[in-house]
């Protein structure tokens, strides 16, 4: 087994980012009216359902897990984009979700960007690269000296290795990674602390993805970045991160280490993400394919909600919930195939 | 080069060239390309977009959108021309002797039809069947992919399928004339990894089973390493290695695939930092002269900038680059 022990920042230290048990419910019913004559009951989309995380401070967190499983929805949560069912997000310490007036919100918001994954759509077509770049300056009052401004946009362009000169052109004039570097440089224009980012490299080239995340990385160690990264890619995740997160179904099923995750993953869900991965060394390993797919989000099973793809279910876990408690990798994993010690260990 | 072969492929593709007139000039989006695939074999695609793969298998089935055209070259199947047939006689034979295999599966089926409609009128059209023995047919095909129950679920629509069954049923609809050639652009990218690999087992078993070609055109390298048996790397609309998937994953030998397959995050053991290959692949307006990757090349010379290297035999792989020329060292020695 790997080594599950301490995070390489250290003892923890009050973490700079928690989530507390956070849930976001959709109401997907139909109409008010046609659900009286059909004599339907509400209908409700347990999108993300108890969520709780913590990132210390300069450290990476990633969310994995197949779509429909609500990474993307946490990542609207904890910038603020959803307003939470249930549950609380707390930044250094304060509650977040709690606060209402602008006035109390904006300071904070200052200190939290996203980057989303479509660099096509997610920049104004019709402004300016420097403009685009300066908009959370100006919204957030940040600096009223236009010359300060300028320099200000000339030294962000640097950061994410473009000229300053590309300030003058229109986004459609960049390719998909420039323009990527450009979200980066919005995100970093209000000297936030910490990032979320919402699969940032998917819709890239492998080439220019690898660009993307080297950037990431020395951006992280020279600002001292805090991220929250979102994605499906479990190489990409492996990479960045410092611990992350399995998803399924609104859930966090194993939080651990991202090295011990990998090495020696606990819940049956990982393993079998993990095995599912295309093999580029050709060991000979061959991948297994895994049966079913993931289940209506409006219709989960009950107990276990992966038990009806999981070869270890018993009984148990088609009646009872299974709750987050701490694995022999030093992960959490909410299995009680794992908590019973009915699954061998993987060899290899 | 494919010369002299007892057997001729079942799929050769000769001097291939693609273009699309426009107002500023004739862009050249596959350029030269040549490659053939046996019966049996797998031949992988792949390149970052723009590099001409899809386009490449959209002029092989005759599918090219216009303006683009074939300006050049020939595609030979079992040993017929088939690039320079009217667009009705390539009509019966896409479908009947090449299937193809798209990224979106909803876009390649009518919302409108049952599942079944669509697969029991493409059987009737290629096959003397009637329609009692082409429905049957089609649950057997259905069966065949991995579709649970498919007595009852050839009657749905595909907006009662998920995105991995759909894909299922698209690849049912490209089987249902057991075409000799399949061509795959993308048909795992739109699913999830779980999904991906059930997919991906299936269109082997399914070329294995039946000793179609396929030609698999994707981004993703790790669904060629462990599906095709050969592979070909495109950059700028041209062939820049091509070879056993083995030796091209493990030993590539021209300079865009080593960077190429160092960019790609990996499992097995961690970096700190990935290889990265600077700048972007340049655009069809602006390809550069001599070598089309030149000044994105870490081993760039004088040669590279000038002349555009074909491909020359490296081992057991072909690399269109200098580097590899026998010249190169013939002339170092005399």
């Amino acid at each position: 087994m790997a080594d599950g022990s301490t995070p390489p920042g250290g003892p923890k230290s009050g973490p700079l980012l928690s989530v507390r048990n956070i849930a976001r419910y959709f109401d997907v019913s139909k109409p008010w009216l046609a659900r009286v004559i059909e004599g339907q009951p509400r209908l409700l989309l347990k999108a993300v359902d108890g969520v709780s995380f913590d990132i210390p401070r300069g450290q990476t967190l990633s969310l994995v897990g197949e779509s429909g499983c609500g990474k993307s929805t946490v990542a609207r949560l904890v910038v603020g984009l959803y307003r939470p069912t249930r549950g609380q997000v707390e930044f250094e310490g304060v509650n977040v979700t709690a606060l209402r007036r602008r006035s109390e919100l904006a300071p904070i918001r200052r200190r939290f960007q996203m980057i989303f994954q479509d660099p096509y759509a997610s920049l104004n077509p019709r402004w300016r690269v420097r403009d685009i770049i300066a908009e959370p300056i100006r919204a957030h009052g940040l600096m009223k000296d236009s010359g300060a401004l300028n320099r200000r946009v000339d030294e962000l362009l640097r950061l994410v290795r473009l000229a300053p000169a590309d300030g003058e052109k229109y986004p459609h004039e960049f390719s998909g990674g420039q323009r990527q570097r450009i979200s980066i440089a919005r995100a970093l224009s209000s000297n936030p602390e910490f990032l979320v980012c919402d699969e940032p490299t998917s819709a890239l080239d492998v080439s220019v993805q690898a660009q993307i995340l080297n950037l990431m990385k020395d951006l992280q160690r020279e600002l001292g970045l805090t991220y929250l990264f979102i994605s499906h890619n479990l190489a990409v995740v492996f990479h960045i991160s410092d611990r992350v997160g399995v998803m399924y179904l609104g859930r966090i099923v194993e939080l651990a280490e991202s090295k011990a995750l990998f090495a020696a993953p606990q819940h049956p869900y990982t393993r079998m993400l993990l095995d599912a991965i295309p093999d580029l060394e050709m060991s000979g390993r061959g991948r297994t394919p895994v049966a079913g797919e993931v289940p209506n989000p409006l219709n989960p099973p009950t107990g276990c909600a992966f038990h009806p793809r999981c070869p270890w279910a018993n009984e148990r876990c088609r009646r009872e919930e299974p709750v987050a408690k701490p694995a022999p990798n030093g992960a959490l994993a909410a299995c009680h195939a794992v908590e019973e010690r009915r699954i061998p260990e993987k060899t290899g | 080069m494919t010369s002299t072969r007892a057997n001729r492929p079942l799929l050769e593709v000769r001097n291939l060239r693609v273009e699309f007139p426009t107002r500023r000039g004739t862009l050249v989006a596959v350029d030269d390309v040549s490659f053939h695939i046996d019966a049996g074999e797998v031949l992988g695609v792949v390149g970052e977009s723009g590099a001409g793969k899809s386009l490449t298998g959209a002029a092989i089935i005759g599918l090219l959108e216009p303006p683009g055209r074939i300006a050049g070259g020939e595609v030979r199947l079992e040993d017929k021309r088939i690039d320079n047939l009217s667009a009705e006689h390539l009509r019966r034979i896409r479908g009947r002797q090449i299937g193809a295999v798209f990224q979106d599966p909803l876009t390649s089926l009518d919302p409108l039809f049952t599942v079944g409609q669509q697969l029991v009128e493409t059987i009737m059209t290629h096959l003397d069947l009637s329609e009692a023995q082409a429905r049957s047919r089609a649950i057997e095909l259905l069966r065949e992919v991995g579709i649970p129950g498919a007595e009852r679920r050839i009657d749905h629509y595909p907006h009662q399928f998920s995105g991995g069954m759909r894909q299922r049923v698209v690849i049912a609809l490209a089987l249902c004339a057991q075409p000799r050639l399949i061509i795959a652009d993308e048909p795992t990218t739109a699913l999830d990894v779980s999904i991906q690999a059930q997919i991906i087992t299936l269109l082997k078993r399914l070329c294995r089973e039946h000793g179609a070609a396929v030609m698999l055109v994707t981004h993703d390298m790790g669904v060629i390493a462990e599906t095709a048996d050969r592979v070909a790397v495109m950059y700028a609309g041209r062939i820049a290695e091509i070879g056993p998937v083995g030796e091209v994953i493990r030993k590539p030998r021209h300079p865009y695939t080593i960077g190429l397959m160092g960019s790609i995050p990996k499992l097995d053991r961690a970096v700190a930092r990935l290889v990265q290959i600077e700048g972007a692949m340049p655009r069809l307006t602006a390809i550069p002269t001599g070598c089309a990757f030149n000044p994105r090349c870490p081993k760039v010379f004088e040669r590279c900038r000038h002349e555009r290297p074909d491909l020359m035999p490296v081992e057991t792989n072909h690399a269109a680059c200098w580097l590899h020329a026998p010249t190169l060292t013939e002339a170092t020695r005399g």
